[in-house]
C-alpha cells in the first residue's frame, strides 16, 4: 500500500513535535512534506531571549538539523510559503507555484506578533521579537542605538528589555497597565519585580499609553496618551500575539481567535488538522509550548490511529526567563470571593508566595524569589489537588537538598515537555544515562525552555547516585567537555551520533570546535562503532593520517611500503633502490618492524612515489596495525617448531589498515626463542610443540611491559580467531590512544581472559571485527584515484616560479 | 607599502585544511576558516618550526603538527602555557582571488602582535 501524503505547514515548534511524535508511534506510515516560510530548520523559539541575553547563540538553538530531515526522508521546502488550500482536489499551492497533493495536512503556523496600530510604526527602528530574523535585527540595530524602549511589560516585553540590557543600551519598558506580568502576577509580585528589575538597570514607564512613534525614515521617539514623550532610536513591540489564521480565514476553514479545532484536533474541515499557537479549542488560544506539546502528541496519535482521550485543555503556567530573577506563575492568580490564599512574604528576602484555594482544591499559585516549589504545585493544580495535599508536603518537605526527592513519578520534571520523573529514571536507568545532554535527547526533558535543567541533574544524581560521581572521577576526555570516554561512546550509541561534529554540539561541547584531543578520538569512536556508515573526517585527523605518511622534524615525510610478514624479493627491492634515486631519497633505512623506510621526501612527491611503487601503504604512520614482524621459522630454522611467516603473513593480511585506538605491534616467533620479540608486542605469538602460545598487552617502548599469556591453542585458525577477538574488544573498550599495554593494565588480564573464553563471545566480536575489516580500503590508492584529494593535501602553491 | 600576491581562488581553497604558499622564499600557511574567513601566517611554529600548514584547525586555532603547539591563526599568538609568536600577513579577497599582502622586509612595517616582543625564528 502506498503511503499516505501528509502535509504540515509551518515548521515550528508545533507542527515538527507532533511529527516526532508520528515517527516515534509508526515510521512508516506517512510520506511527509513540511512547508516552513522561515529559511532554517526547526529551531527553538523560546531560546531567541537567550540569545538576546547572550546566553547562547543562534548555531546552538537548532531542533532538528537539516540531517533530521533527510534521515527521516521528510521533504521539507524552507523558505516557501502555502497560500491556498483546494480543499476538493485535496491540494496545496505555495508562493513558488509548487502544487503538492496531500491525504492529511496539518496547519500549524504558529502566531503573529500583534502590533499596535499607530501612527509610525512602520519607520526604521521599531521591530517585533518573534524569530530569528527580529533577533538579527535588534542585534543589528543595537549597535547603533543608544536608547531602547520596549512597549509591552509581559513575559516577552521582559525578556527582551534583558537582551538589550546586555546589547549595551539604556533600556526603558512602557507598559499600559499599572503592574509588570499583569496576566501572571498579583501587584505584590509584580512590585517585587519591578524592584529586582530595576536593580539590575530597567526603567519602567508604567500606565502609559503609547499613541505615537515618532520620527522621519527611523524612529526616534514616542508619545503618550498623557502628552508626555520620551527618546527612543529603538522600539521593540511586544504587546502579545495573535493566532496566525491567514491561510485557514482564506481558505474556508471555520476560525475563531484561532483555527477552530475540537478535542482531536480536527477543523471542520475533514482531513485537515491544526496544532500550535494558530489552534483555538474550546475558546482558548495558548502561547506557550508545554499546551501545543500535548496538542501534538493526540494529533499524532489521532493520525496513527491509536486511541486517546483527546485534548482537554491546558492550565497556563509561567516562567520569566531572565538571570537573577525567579518568578512562577500558574493556573488562576487573582482571588474572587470565595477564595482563600495560603500566603507568606518577605520583603527583605525579596520572596513571596501565594497559593490560591477554591472550594478547599488547590486552583492556581505565585511563587517569587524561590521557584523550588513550582512543578510540584504545577501538578496539584492541574488535578485540582485538595489542600490537605499540600499542606501534607510542605510540612514533610524539611530539607531543601532536592525537591526531586519528595517527588511522585507521576510529577512533571520538564513542564514545557511534560516529562515525568518516572519517565526520566526509568530511562536513565534503562539506558545506562549519565549527563544531562542524554537525558534531552533521550527524553525531551530540558529541550524547550531549559529552567528545568538543575532538576534534571538532581534527578540523575539521586538516581545513579555514587555510580554518577565515580564515573565522574574518571577524567572527562579532555578540557572541551566534562563527559568521559565512556559517557561520549554511550551517547553515540544510544543517540545514533554520527559526525564530529553533532557528537560536539548535542553534547554541549563548552569548546564548540574541539581541540586536537577530543576530535580525533571522537573521530575514532565514531568510526568504532558504525564502521559501516562512518565517513572519515580528515580535519580531525592528525597529520600523518590525513597525509598517510609519517611528518618528520623538518616538515618532510617518510614512506614505508607494505611487506607482508617482513618479506621481500629482489625485483621488489630493485623497484624501491630506483624509486629512492629517481626522487633523491636522502635517507634509507630498516625499521624495527622489518620494513624499509625512505626518509626525507616533500609531500608533493608522496602520491607520485606512491604510483611508482606501485606497492600498499605500510600504515607506519597510523593508530592501526602496524606490521608483524616474524623470525625465520620452521622453514629454514633449525629451531622452529612452527611456519612463523606463514603464520604472520596471514595476521598481516586479515587486520592490515584497522583503525585501533593506538598503534598495535604484533610478532609471530616460531619457539620460545622468541627472535620477533613477541613477548613485547600488543599481540605476540610464540610457536610451540603442537601449537600456540598468544601473549597481549606487551610494549617495548617508553613503558617497558612483559606481555601476559592469552592463551595457548591448537590451530593456526584459532590464533586469527584470538587475535581477532582480542583486537575487537580492545577496539570497543579502550580509550583513545590507550595502547593495549595500559589498557590491560587498567582492566587486568583474567577480566580479558574470561570475556574472551566464551566462544559465543569470540564469534560476535569476530563478526563486527569482520564488518571493520571489510570497509577497509588501501589508502594511497584511494588517494592516487582521487585528484580533488591530491590537490587539497599535496599540493602547494608557488608564487613567483619557483615552482618544480 | 605592501605588495598584493595572487595566490589562489578563494572557491578551490579548502575549509579547516591548511594550504602551504611559497612566496619566494617565504614559507606561508593559508587557512580558510568553518567561518569562511581566510588567514595567512608563517608556516612555521617558534617552537621547533612545524609546518602549521599540516596542523589541525579548530576554530580560529592550529594546532602544530610536531608537538601540539595551540597558535592563534588570527593574531599568530602562541597560547598559554606555551609562549610566542608567529607573523601574520593581512589577506585580501576580492570576487574569486586570494591575495596575501606582502610587506617590503625592510620597512619598519612589520607587523608582529602586540604580545609579542622578540621572535626570534623570524629574521630573515
Ligand atoms: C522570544 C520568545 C520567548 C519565548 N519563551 C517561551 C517560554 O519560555 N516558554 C514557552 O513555553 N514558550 C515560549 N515562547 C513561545 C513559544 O516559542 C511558542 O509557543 C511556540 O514556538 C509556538 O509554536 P508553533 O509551532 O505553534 O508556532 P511557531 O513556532 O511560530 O511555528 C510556526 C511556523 O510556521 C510558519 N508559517 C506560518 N504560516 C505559514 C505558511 N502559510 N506557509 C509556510 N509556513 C508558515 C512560520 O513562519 C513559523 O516558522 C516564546 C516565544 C518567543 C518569541
Ligand atoms: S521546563 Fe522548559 S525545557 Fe523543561
Amino acid at each position: 500500500m502506498p503511503r499516505q501524503k501528509l502535509v504540515i505547514v509551518g515548521n515550528g515548534m508545533a507542527g515538527i513535535r507532533c511529527l516526532e511524535e508520528i515517527l516515534k508511534i509508526d515510521p512508516d506510515r506517512f510520506d511527509v512534506t513540511v512547508f516552513g516560510n522561515e529559511p532554517y530548520p526547526n529551531y527553538n523559539r523560546i531560546q531567541l531571549s537567550k540569545v538576546l541575553q547572550g546566553d547562547t547563540v543562534l548555531e546552538d538553538i537548532t531542533l532538528n538539523s537539516w540531517d533530521w530531515y533527510e534521515k527521516n526522508d521528510i521533504r521539507l521546502y524552507p523558505g516557501e510559503t502555502v497560500i491556498e488550500i483546494d480543499q476538493d482536489n485535496h491540494l496545496v499551492k505555495t508562493d513558488k507555484n509548487r502544487i503538492t497533493p496531500y491525504d492529511k495536512l496539518i496547519l500549524a503556523t504558529g502566531s503573529n506578533p500583534f502590533i499596535l496600530p499607530l501612527p509610525g510604526v512602520d519607520k526604521k527602528g521599531v521591530i517585533t521579537f518573534r524569530n530569528i530574523k527580529d533577533c538579527l535585527k535588534i542585534i543589528e540595530y543595537s549597535k547603533r542605538s543608544k536608547d531602547a524602549v520596549v512597549i509591552g511589560g509581559g513575559l516577552l516585553g521582559l525578556e527582551s528589555a534583558r537582551g538589550l540590557l546586555d546589547l549595551g543600551l539604556n533600556v526603558k519598558v512602557v507598559h499600559i497597565s499599572d503592574y509588570l506580568m499583569n496576566r501572571q502576577l498579583d501587584k505584590t509580585a509584580s512590585h517585587l519585580l519591578q524592584l529586582q528589575l530595576e536593580k539590575q538597570g530597567m526603567e519602567f514607564l508604567l500606565n502609559k499609553k503609547t499613541v505615537e512613534i515618532t520620527g522621519n525614515e527611523y524612529a526616534d521617539g514616542l508619545k503618550f496618551s498623557d502628552g508626555d514623550e520620551l527618546k527612543a532610536d529603538l522600539v521593540i513591540m511586544a504587546v502579545g500575539i495573535r493566532p496566525n489564521i491567514k491561510l485557514a480565514e482564506e481558505n474556508g476553514i471555520p476560525t475563531h481567535r484561532g483555527i477552530i479545532v475540537n478535542d482531536f484536533m480536527e477543523t471542520k474541515i475533514p482531513d485537515i488538522y491544526a496544532v500550535g499557537e494558530c489552534v483555538e479549542h474550546q475558546g482558548c488560544c495558548y502561547g506557550l509550548v508545554a499546551p501545543l506539546y500535548q496538542q501534538g502528541k493526540v494529533l499524532a496519535n489521532h493520525l496513527c490511529e491509536e486511541k486517546t482521550d483527546g485534548y482537554t485543555g491546558s492550565i497556563d503556567s509561567a516562567k520569566l526567563k531572565v538571570s537573577g530573577v525567579d518568578v512562577f506563575s500558574a493556573g488562576q492568580i487573582n482571588e474572587q470571593e470565595n477564595t482563600k490564599t495560603i500566603k507568606s512574604y518577605d520583603g527583605w528576602g525579596m520572596t513571596y508566595k501565594k497559593v490560591l484555594v477554591e472550594n478547599g482544591k488547590i486552583k492556581g499559585a505565585i511563587l517569587f524569589g524561590d521557584t523550588r516549589e513550582s512543578t510540584h504545585l504545577s501538578r496539584l493544580i492541574n488535578k485540582e489537588a485538595d489542600v490537605k495535599e499540600y499542606l501534607n508536603t510542605e510540612t514533610e518537605k524539611n530539607s531543601e537538598t532536592s525537591v526531586v526527592c519528595s517527588m511522585q513519578d507521576d510529577e512533571i520534571i520538564c513542564g514545557c515537555n511534560g516529562v515525568e520523573k518516572g519517565t526520566i529514571v526509568q530511562a536513565i536507568k534503562e539506558k545506562g544515562l549519565t549527563t544531562v545532554a542524554q537525558v534531552k535527547a533521550c527524553t525531551n526533558a530540558s529541550r524547550s525552555c531549559g529552567t528545568c535543567k538543575s532538576l534534571v541533574a538532581d534527578l540523575l544524581k539521586l538516581t545513579i547516585g555514587d555510580e554518577f560521581d565515580s564515573t565522574k572521577k574518571e577524567e572527562p576526555i579532555c578540557e572541551c567537555t566534562t563527559m568521559t570516554r565512556d559517557e561520549v561512546v554511550s551517547a553515540i550509541r544510544t543517540m545514533g551520533l554520527t559526525n564530529v561534529r553533532e557528537v560536539m554540539n548535542v553534547l554541549d561541547w563548552e569548546n564548540k570546535e574541539g581541540c586536537s584531543k577530543c576530535r580525533p578520538a571522537i573521530n575514532y569512536y565514531l568510526n568504532m562503532v558504525n564502521p559501516s556508515h562512518y565517513v572519515d573526517d580528515q580535519e580531525s585527523r592528525f597529520v600523518n593520517e590525513r597525509m598517510h605518511a609519517n611528518i618528520q622534524m623538518n616538515g618532510t615525510y617518510s614512506v614505508v611500503p607494505r611487506m607482508y610478514g617482513g618479506v621481500t624479493n629482489s625485483d621488489e627491492l630493485r623497484k624501491i633502490a630506483d624509486i629512492a634515486d629517481k626522487y633523491q631519497v636522502p635517507m634509507i633505512k630498516l625499521t624495527g618492524g622489518q620494513r624499509i623506510d625512505l626518509l626525507g621526501v616533500d609531500k608533493e612527491d608522496l602520491p607520485k612515489m606512491w604510483k611508482d611503487l606501485n606497492m600498499r601503504s605500510g600504515f607506519a604512520y597510523a593508530k592501526s596495525v602496524r606490521t608483524v614482524k616474524t623470525c625465520v621459522g620452521e622453514k629454514f630454522c633449525r629451531f622452529g617448531t612452527q611456519d612463523s611467516i606463514d603464520m604472520g603473513i596471514q595476521l598481516e593480511k586479515k587486520f592490515e589498515g584497522l583503525n585501533t585506538p593506538h598503534k598495535v605491534k604484533m610478532g609471530v616467533s616460531a619457539c620460545p626463542r622468541s627472535c620477533a620479540e613477541s613477548g613485547i608486542k600488543d599481540v605476540g605469538v610464540i610457536g610451540v610443540q603442537g601449537g600456540w602460545e598468544i601473549y597481549v598487552g606487551g610494549n617495548g617502548g617508553t613503558k617497558l611491559r612483559t606481555a601476559d599469556l592469552l592463551c595457548k591453542v591448537k590451530e593456526s585458525g584459532e590464533v586469527l580467531e584470538y587475535a581477532g577477538a582480542f583486537l575487537q574488544y580492545y577496539r570497543e573498550n579502550a580509550k583513545y590512544l590507550e595502547r593495549t599495554s595500559a589498557w590491560i593494565e587498567r582492566v587486568g588480564i583474567e577480566h580479558v581472559r574470561d570475556v574472551l573464553s566464551s566462544k559465543e563471545t569470540r564469534d560476535q566480536l569476530n563478526q563486527r571485527m569482520d564488518e571493520a575489516l571489510s570497509t577497509i580500503e588501501d589508502p594511497w590508492a584511494s588517494v592516487l584515484s582521487n585528484k580533488e584529494t591530491q590537490k587539497k593535501l599535496y599540493q602547494k602553491v608557488y608564487v613567483g616560479g619557483n615552482e618544480k | 607599502m605592501g605588495k598584493n600576491v595572487f595566490v589562489t581562488k578563494y572557491s578551490q581553497l579548502p575549509v579547516n585544511l591548511g594550504k602551504t604558499v611559497l612566496i619566494g622564499e617565504k614559507n606561508i600557511a593559508l587557512f580558510k576558516l568553518s567561518n569562511g574567513k581566510v588567514y595567512a601566517i608563517e608556516n612555521r611554529c617558534p617552537h621547533r618550526e612545524g609546518v602549521l600548514a599540516e596542523g589541525m584547525i579548530s576554530g580560529e586555532y592550529v594546532f602544530c603538527p610536531m608537538h601540539n603547539w595551540k597558535i592563534g591563526i588570527v593574531d599568530g599568538v602562541v597560547q598559554e602555557p606555551d609562549e610566542g609568536c608567529v607573523r601574520t600577513f593581512p589577506v585580501k579577497i576580492q570576487n574569486d582571488d586570494i591575495f596575501i599582502v606582502i610587506e617590503d622586509l625592510d620597512s619598519q612595517s612589520i607587523k608582529y602582535p602586540d604580545k609579542c616582543v622578540y621572535n626570534e625564528s623570524f629574521n630573515e
